[in-house]
């Protein structure tokens, strides 16, 4: 029957994503020599990372010449409070600053400073001004550069291709299956190295400012071929999202608004961040205003304003205030900038959220304040990889950027991820082409059989007649992991979203949808929630498991960190569709390291 | 279901969504290229009947700009050299049209204003073009619109010797100097609204910088491009109001001219 | 603030279809995009409708609304009276795939043919150095999130599909444009612009830079100066005589 066709393509790399880390991946396999694929759910250049505004976190040292890789490493280790893997933290800070540099070899335009070098700008949690910046547009500069430079070098690219199932023979990635969104039709790459580049799962809750393709795919995916995952508790909860209207609520507002000065104030009028400096940031955290504003423009003799704590810090404090009857209209705080930088300023550093605003909310940032609220923005949390090579569990499978997880501990910091992107993107390149030449010799074949089983799945709801709509069963998760897995967290709430999850796993057995295979998004949400499910149970297992509060995880039940569990990763692992958790020791930092840590700041 | 037949223009391309209706806009778009075409029309009888009455273009110390600089041997009033006599049936407006006419119509504002009021190419956005082919400005004679910066510099000398006429109108009827009426306040800002309109023009704006790969190492002509990216800006609304400007001081000069006013003096 | 909204929105794909009418509930705020969506969850569940951010960042979701093309996630449905009928068809310049959502290879064909950036060296201590007034003009063009609508507008496709062979449209003209003024390229493209994207076909009226949504003077700062810079290539008299007498280098 030709309908039983499939369309089959072989290669030795394949990227599932075309974001920041996909692109980067496949440019890196590329040029080692590798026949590399790029498979990705939209459009070339659509992908998550243009959302990013603030920047590329690089100890470049273009305006404060003392920062460098040691600085950033030891950022990047306290904003995660210490849980990060040392060694991916560490490649992260010592190669970030090459990634950038050769992002302009490609066409990239980043501001500039007076001598003409990529200017750097301040964000959360960063000792020093480090963030490569266009605008507040970075994530757009980005994409766009590593788009023309996958165009320029020919490589494939499957746009509007959803994977549904990775592929395996004896425990090894033979390929990738899945189906072209706009006919419906089937298509298999065979490949010895897939990479999964596939972002985050921030559709699994309802306030985010994730894009529909965040659906856990990657995290499903490698999860169900046999990989593991880390830290799934973390959940990042960015403190500025939109609000107000309801219909953008979430929305993410930059924290460059902050970082060019902007404040936050509760119903009261009251800079309230002061009053939320937790004991481990107070050595580094100016406790008035007056030191707080100095603090701009010049940073060597002043401590850094409250207002750019950590984020989860900052998404704390503002959920506190919003329950103490200090909140904003319509439910958040308010985050000024109108009243501190001229309106110039404002509409030339800030372009995008002036826009923004302007267009979906008519309010004019130059002249009022932003109503903000904590919105889903991140998972640190993702598949478990070797840091040099970015390889999962499974011989073949690499992940990196968003769907991997260890690099950012407990909680990431603003501007580490598109960093993150390049370095791990291209880590992840070059080991699957080496993994890929070394297999020439026995090209990975896959199963008629295998192939069957994949189809007959990805079919089955639009076989189905009157079952479970889709984006029923989907607004009932969104709304699920919104309320019970949000940013504070009980025990008891934690075991209803369980129990609320399972209900639903059981109900997406009997998924059906209306119409044709051809561009149909019932169909195409039908096979993303049951990743979605997937990993929220993953979330709230582990975060039930975690009985302590540190970075993206809070608990209302155990509200301080624990010295046991800070030593403890929790690690995900599926058989038969069930999640099972095992506690694995943090890996050791070498001691090197570990004495920059000591030094007082 | 409304529609199924295939429209009759490009849109109706086989393979794109098949919807009749030659667009689907519901604001009135037409008007903007209706008020065109009703000014542009009104501006051409205008010019025309005046460039060819020859006369009533001089009252000392007042020149109309349709007939200056007066070139012919058959001119009124003597404030340019004249060079030849020609034909009787051309006047001396005719002999210098070409250029602020060439320099209007080859205007990258004026051709998006034509080409869509008259060509309809397209009427406006989104509303499908009635012509069945299309080459742009690749072919005689549109592919003559590219040398807009000669008719550039030549306006500019235009502008000067309208600027000198207007420095001639503080001469009083016997070339006194000392004098001012409101003829000389219309001439001055007939002048002022002409340099405002070159100066803002593009190819003025690719002269003086946006040729340039770096701005940084050519400092002053960053600073010119600057001041003529701002007045660019105002290209459109330059175009129009300099326009009424020359058919205004023309008119103001014909009344003085056939008595129909009195030209107010203020010293 | 809730109310019924009227909706007339294209169904079909490139076999056949036509607009069908449908009544959804809007409320505060609510771009039609919200509206697509209520319709998809409630009334239509096969609904094709591209997006991804719903923010105006990722340019995913155009299309054309009362026959004006539009991102649905900038377009308020408070821009429209309540009894007003709102008609939401695909961009009318692209194949159609199903419903609002059309193929737009064109673009991705035409980015991959244009001569691709090609950089000088680096300095010695391996920095590129370039000032903020040196960039600030390719970095207008950069703001571009290609949603194609600018392609979508241009008559010179839109009204004549043969034209695209040899029409690469303000978007791809704009990148061209973009690269030309990008300090650190190295490559002359005004004769390929001209010979191989069809600049001259460009007539400047200008609905590109009036569907913009990121506002990008695309004819002003972009198509203009790229003619212009062509001009001085190919059509400035003194550049021709001065390569006939030999004292310029022949274009």
């Amino acid at each position: 029957m030709a309908d039983q066709a499939v369309e089959k393509h072989f290669y030795d790399v394949v990227v599932v994503g075309a974001g920041g880390a996909g692109l980067r991946a496949a440019i890196e396999a590329h040029e080692q020599g590798a026949r590399t694929a790029i498979v990705c759910k939209s459009l070339l250049g659509k992908a998550h990372t243009v959302m990013a505004e603030g920047g590329i976190a690089a100890s470049m040292g273009n305006v404060y010449a003392e920062d460098n890789w040691r600085v950033h490493f030891r950022d990047t280790m306290r904003g995660g409070k210490m849980l990060n893997h040392w060694r991916m933290a560490q490649l992260h800070a010592q190669e970030a600053p090459d990634r950038v540099r050769e992002l302009e070899d490609w066409g990239a335009l980043f501001d500039r400073t007076a001598a003409g070098l990529i200017s750097q700008r301040d964000f959360g949690g960063h000792r020093f001004a480090r963030l490569a910046h266009v605008g507040d547009r970075t994530g757009l500069e980005l994409i766009r550069t590593l788009q023309q430079r996958v165009v320029q070098l020919g490589i494939d690219v499957f746009m509007e291709c959803t994977v549904t199932k990775l592929l395996t023979t004896d425990d090894a990635m033979v390929g990738a299956f899945g189906y072209r969104r706009e006919s419906g039709e089937f298509i298999v790459w065979q490949a010895p190295s897939v990479i999964l580049a596939t972002g985050g799962i921030g559709k699994a809750f309802k306030v985010t400012s994730n894009s529909w393709e965040y659906s856990g795919d990657g995290h499903a995916l490698a999860l169900r071929a046999g990989a593991t995952l880390v830290n799934m508790e973390f959940v990042q909860f960015h403190p500025t999202g939109m609000v107000w209207p309801l219909s953008v609520k979430g929305l993410l507002i930059t924290e460059s608004v902050r970082g060019e000065g902007g404040v936050l104030k509760n119903s009261e009028g009251k800079r309230f961040m002061f009053d939320y400096i937790p004991e481990f940031f107070k050595a580094e955290t100016a406790d008035n205003e007056e030191e707080a504003d100095r603090w701009y423009d010049d940073h060597t003799n002043n401590r850094r304003p409250p207002e750019l704590l950590p984020r989860d810090e900052v998404a704390r404090a503002i959920n506190s205030e919003v329950k103490a009857g200090r909140g904003s209209p319509h439910g958040g705080v308010f985050l000024d900038i109108a009243s501190r930088r001229t309106p110039e300023d404002i509409k030339k550093r800030l372009p995008s959220m002036y826009h923004q605003f302007k267009e979906l909310a008519e309010v004019d940032i130059t002249k009022e304040p932003m109503e903000v609220g904590p919105t889903c923005h991140y998972v640190m949390g993702g598949v478990e990889v070797d840091p040099d090579t970015a390889a999962a569990k499974i011989r073949g499978l690499y992940a990196a950027g968003e769907v991997a997880g260890g690099m950012h501990g407990s909680n990431r910091l603003g501007g580490n991820s598109l960093s993150d992107l390049l370095v791990f993107g291209r880590r992840a390149g070059a080991s699957a082409a080496l993994y890929a030449a070394e297999k020439k010799a026995t090209p990975p074949e896959v199963t008629d059989d295998a192939l069957a089983q994949a189809r007959q799945e990805a079919l089955a709801p639009l076989e189905r007649q009157g079952g479970e709509n889709p984006y029923a069963i989907h607004a009932e998760l969104q709304n699920t992991m919104n309320d019970l897995v949000g940013i504070i967290r009980t025990a008891g709430e934690l075991q209803q979203a369980l129990d609320k999850v399972a209900a639903l796993k059981a109900r997406i057995a009997n998924l059906s949808v209306e119409g044709k295979r051809r561009y149909n998004p019932g169909w195409h949400l039908a096979l993303d929630l049951p990743n979605m499910l997937t990993v929220s149970e993953c979330v709230a297992k582990a975060a039930l498991e975690r009985q302590e509060s540190r970075g993206g995880h809070t608990r209302d039940d155990f509200p301080k960190p624990t010295p046991e569990w800070g030593a403890l990763n929790l690690i995900c692992s599926s058989s038969d569709g069930a999640v099972s958790l095992t506690r694995q020791p943090l890996p050791q930092m070498p001691d090197e390291l570990a004495t920059l840590f000591q030094e007082t700041t | 279901m409304t529609t199924t037949a295939p429209a009759p223009a490009g849109t109706g391309a086989p393979g794109r969504a098949r919807i009749a209706a030659r667009h689907l806009r519901t604001d009135t778009w037409w008007v903007q290229p209706a008020i065109t075409v009703a000014v542009l029309v009104a501006f051409i009888i205008y010019s025309t009947l005046r460039a060819f009455e020859n006369a009533n273009y001089f009252v000392a110390p007042y020149i109309s700009p349709f007939y200056s600089p007066c070139i012919t041997k058959s001119c009124q009033g003597s404030s340019f050299p004249e060079l030849f006599t020609g034909p009787s049936f051309l006047t001396p407006a005719i002999y210098i049209l070409v250029v602020p006419l060439g320099f209007r119509l080859t205007c990258y504002y004026y051709r998006k204003a034509y080409y869509r009021a008259f060509w309809l190419s397209p009427p406006a956005c989104a509303v499908a073009e009635p012509h069945k082919t299309y080459t742009g400005e690749t072919r005689f004679p549109l592919v003559f619109q590219n040398i807009h910066r000669y008719f550039f510099v030549a306006g500019l000398v235009f502008n000067v010797i309208l600027t000198y006429d207007a420095v001639l109108a503080f001469r009083d009827k016997n070339d006194h100097w000392g004098h001012m009426g409101l003829g000389t306040l219309v001439l001055l800002t007939n002048a002022a609204l002409l340099w405002l309109y070159s100066l803002s023009c593009h190819s003025c704006r690719h002269i003086v910088g946006g040729k340039l790969k770096s701005f940084s190492k050519h400092p002053m002509r960053y600073k010119f491009w600057q001041v003529v990216s701002r007045l660019n800006g105002s290209h459109m609304k330059l175009a129009w109001v300099s326009l009424f400007g020359v058919a205004l001081t023309d008119f103001y000069v014909r009344l003085l001219a056939t008595g129909a006013f009195n030209d107010p003096k203020f010293f | 603030m809730t109310y019924q909204a009227k909706l007339r929105v294209w169904r079909g794909d490139a076999e056949g279809g036509g607009l069908r009418d449908y009544t959804v509930e809007v409320n505060e705020g609510e771009v039609v995009l919200d509206i697509i969506h209520r319709l998809q969850a409630t009334q239509a569940g096969d609904l094709a409708v591209r997006w991804n951010c719903k923010a105006g960042k990722c340019g995913s979701c155009s299309a054309e609304i009362n026959g004006r093309p539009r991102l649905l996630c900038l377009t308020r449905m408070g821009d429209f009276s309540e009894d007003e009928v709102v008609t939401i068809t695909p961009m009318r310049t692209f194949p159609v795939i199903r419903d609002l959502v059309t193929d737009v290879s064109y673009n991705y064909e035409k980015a991959a043919s244009i001569p691709g950036f090609t950089p000088v060296a680096r300095d010695a201590d391996g920095e590129h150095r370039m000032q903020q007034v040196d960039v600030e003009r390719s970095q207008e063009f950069r703001k571009c999130i290609e949603c194609f609508l600018c392609q979508d507008v241009c008559h010179v496709v839109r009204d004549h599909e043969d034209n695209k062979k040899v029409y690469a449209g303000p978007r791809f003209l704009m990148r061209i444009a973009e690269l030309d003024m990008h300090p650190l390229d190295n490559l002359d493209r005004r004769k390929v612009a001209q010979e191989n994207f069809g600049l001259g076909m460009c007539n400047i009226t200008k609905c590109c830079s009036e569907v913009c949504p990121e506002g990008i003077h695309i004819t002003d700062n972009a198509l203009i100066p790229l003619k212009e810079r062509v001009v001085d290539r190919k059509y400035d008299p003194l550049t021709w005589l001065g390569a006939k007498i030999g004292r310029r280098p022949h274009p």
